[in-house]
């Protein structure tokens, strides 16, 4: 697993929702070892303002083609003027980095909420053809547009939204208890709110699931130099979110108790 | 051509790592050639391990960013022990900053150190993001002497002393760090900064206010360096805000024999090899056959 500053090609950059936008860049380096979880960190310009690289999940990966997929947000500053790039522009990439999930699992069951779902669709493609199930969760219809990102990628979509508008009403925690009632899960991977992954994290253990989580900070290095993103460990240690993360099993870094 | 020797210690180009912004160095390895880099400079290092300062830790600002990460490291034991010997098969030198909360941690600091592997010790008595210690000793030119002192007795090492720009006057500490017995200086640490978020009333950042590093200080930077750098006999090692060769050379011009690359790692993490080549691309297209040539020859008699 090499990791590589890389210039990588604008292939495809187009609106999937109000703000979200889906960027596809050649760079075959990064492709060819980038592992679900992990990330790239990317230079939005030239400039010194905005300075800083962002941290942005890999969505999806074309190994043959060379062309990784991110999903972001247009939040700030910097992915504003990552947005406005078009195809044929160049992107410096610094990746893949940090860890990922671990793989080994016949039943998965992936809990996401908003943007965390980014790692989880990239997850549920690698895992193919394990059937994966998919629980995500959203303030309104609106934010669900992922269902549309998620079909044919997984085996089944569960869907709850805050204001009943779409799936079940309540949050994703709401209804992971009668997903978990049959016991045919033997993995579940979530990302999304602290709130969210605690709580599916707890349930997990109450049923003898393992359960891994992704954390997002915010970060400078990207490589476990700055100490910007670091976390408590729950044996005492410190983590790192980017090079000892963002992928960690529930239990490391979360008070289940 | 652009080897150079501060205070004792050989390197290979006038291009350090700042401390704090290239953690050990093996955490870039992937990224660049360790041993084409002038000197690390590795992470503030205490007696105790400490978890360092809790929530948001860095804020971008323009042309730079704040830190307020509070000296997390896992302590001078597990330094020596654990991280040291994975330094070895590198052909770099490692200088150590250490930073005490008293004249004595400075002591039993500089003494831990006295093992194979370390180069130098740098003395911080400039980090702005602890309570105690820190800044606290970096702008009284007393203490920062106390604090040399006491690593002094402790070490036949090499001493650099990191100095603080958030000072009256910089020069004096310089000088106080110089008759203290420090073999070189090293300036600047961060300027202290603050941010607020406009949408919730509050600070971005979990301390309050951290420490800016980044394009924005550089003018400051410079200036101090050139302040320091004719008041001072000892070497000074210049940083702050260096992006490219041209800052470098800037720092060069300006006095330091040698710079240290900080904030610049993050954005591209070969930052401190592609400046050195940068530097040695100045030189030889100027017909100079070494970087010593250009050191403090700003004309400033203007």
């Amino acid at each position: 697993m090499s990791k590589t500053v890389a210039q990588g090609i604008v292939i495809e950059h187009f609106s999937l929702a109000p703000m979200i936008k889906r960027l596809t860049l050649g760079a075959p380096a990064i492709a060819r070892s980038a592992r679900p979880g992990q990330f790239v960190h990317v230079r939005v310009g030239d400039s010194y303002h905005p300075l800083l690289r962002r941290p942005l999940s890999i969505a999806e990966v074309d190994r043959e083609v060379g062309n990784i997929t991110i999903i972001y947000r247009v939040v700030g500053q910097g992915t504003a003027l990552l947005a406005s790039l078009p195809p044929g522009e160049f992107v410096d990439c610094m990746g893949p980095l940090g860890n990922g999930f671990d793989m080994e699992t016949e039943r998965p069951l992936l809990v996401g909420g908003g943007m965390g779902l980014a790692p989880l669709l990239f997850l549920a493609k690698a895992l193919c053809p394990k059937p994966a199930t998919v629980l995500m969760g959203g303030r309104t219809k609106q934010e669900l547009w992922w269902r549309n990102v998620f079909l044919g990628v997984c085996r089944s979509i569960h869907v709850t939204t805050d204001d009943g508008s779409l799936g079940r009403k309540g949050f994703t925690i709401d209804l992971l208890p009668e997903l978990l009632e049959n016991c045919e899960y033997d993995r579940i991977y979530a990302c999304g709110p602290l709130r969210m992954m605690q709580g599916v994290a707890k349930l997990a253990k109450a049923q003898g699931i393992p359960c891994q989580i992704s954390f997002e900070d915010h970060m400078a290095c990207g490589v476990g130099a700055c100490l910007s993103c670091t976390c408590a460990g729950t044996d005492g240690k410190r983590r790192k979110v980017c090079s000892d993360g963002p992928v960690f099993w529930a239990e490391e870094v979360l008070d289940l108790s | 051509m652009i080897a150079v020797e501060i205070a004792g210690i050989k390197m290979k180009t006038p291009v350090m790592t700042a401390s704090g912004t290239f953690g050990s160095g093996p955490e870039y390895a992937d990224f660049v050639d360790l041993n084409k880099i002038g000197a690390i400079v590795v992470k503030g290092t205490t007696l105790a391990p400490r978890d360092g300062n809790k929530g948001r830790r860095i804020a971008e600002t323009p042309a730079g960013m704040l830190n307020c990460i509070g000296l997390e490291n896992p302590g001078v034991d597990e330094f020596v022990g654990r991280i040291l010997p994975g330094l070895a098969r590198y052909d770099v030198p490692v200088i150590v900053n250490i930073a005490g909360f008293t004249v004595d941690e400075f002591g039993e600091l500089a003494a831990r150190l006295n093992v194979p592997g370390v180069a130098g010790l740098e003395v911080n008595v400039s980090c702005p993001n602890v309570k105690e210690g820190g800044i606290a000793w970096g702008v009284d030119c007393a203490n920062v002497a106390a604090a040399v002192k006491a690593v002094r007795r402790n070490t036949k090492l090499p001493v650099i002393t990191k100095l603080s720009p958030n000072v009256t006057d910089i020069v004096s500490v310089a000088k106080a760090a110089e008759d203290a017995g420090s073999d070189a200086v090293s300036l600047i640490n961060t300027l202290v900064g603050m941010t607020i978020d406009i949408h919730r009333w509050r600070p971005e950042l979990g301390n309050v206010t951290g420490g800016l590093s980044g394009p924005a200080v550089k003018p400051v930077a410079l200036r101090m360096v050139w302040q320091v750098a004719r008041a001072v006999k000892c070497p000074v090692i210049g940083m702050g805000g260096i992006m490219t060769a041209g800052d470098a050379v800037e720092f060069l011009l300006a006095g330091a024999r040698a710079v240290a690359v900080g904030t610049a790692n993050f954005v591209n993490p070969r930052a401190s090899v592609e400046i050195a080549e940068g530097i040695k691309d100045y030189l030889v297209e100027r017909g100079l056959r070494h970087v010593s040539e250009i050191v403090g020859k700003v004309n400033d008699n203007i």
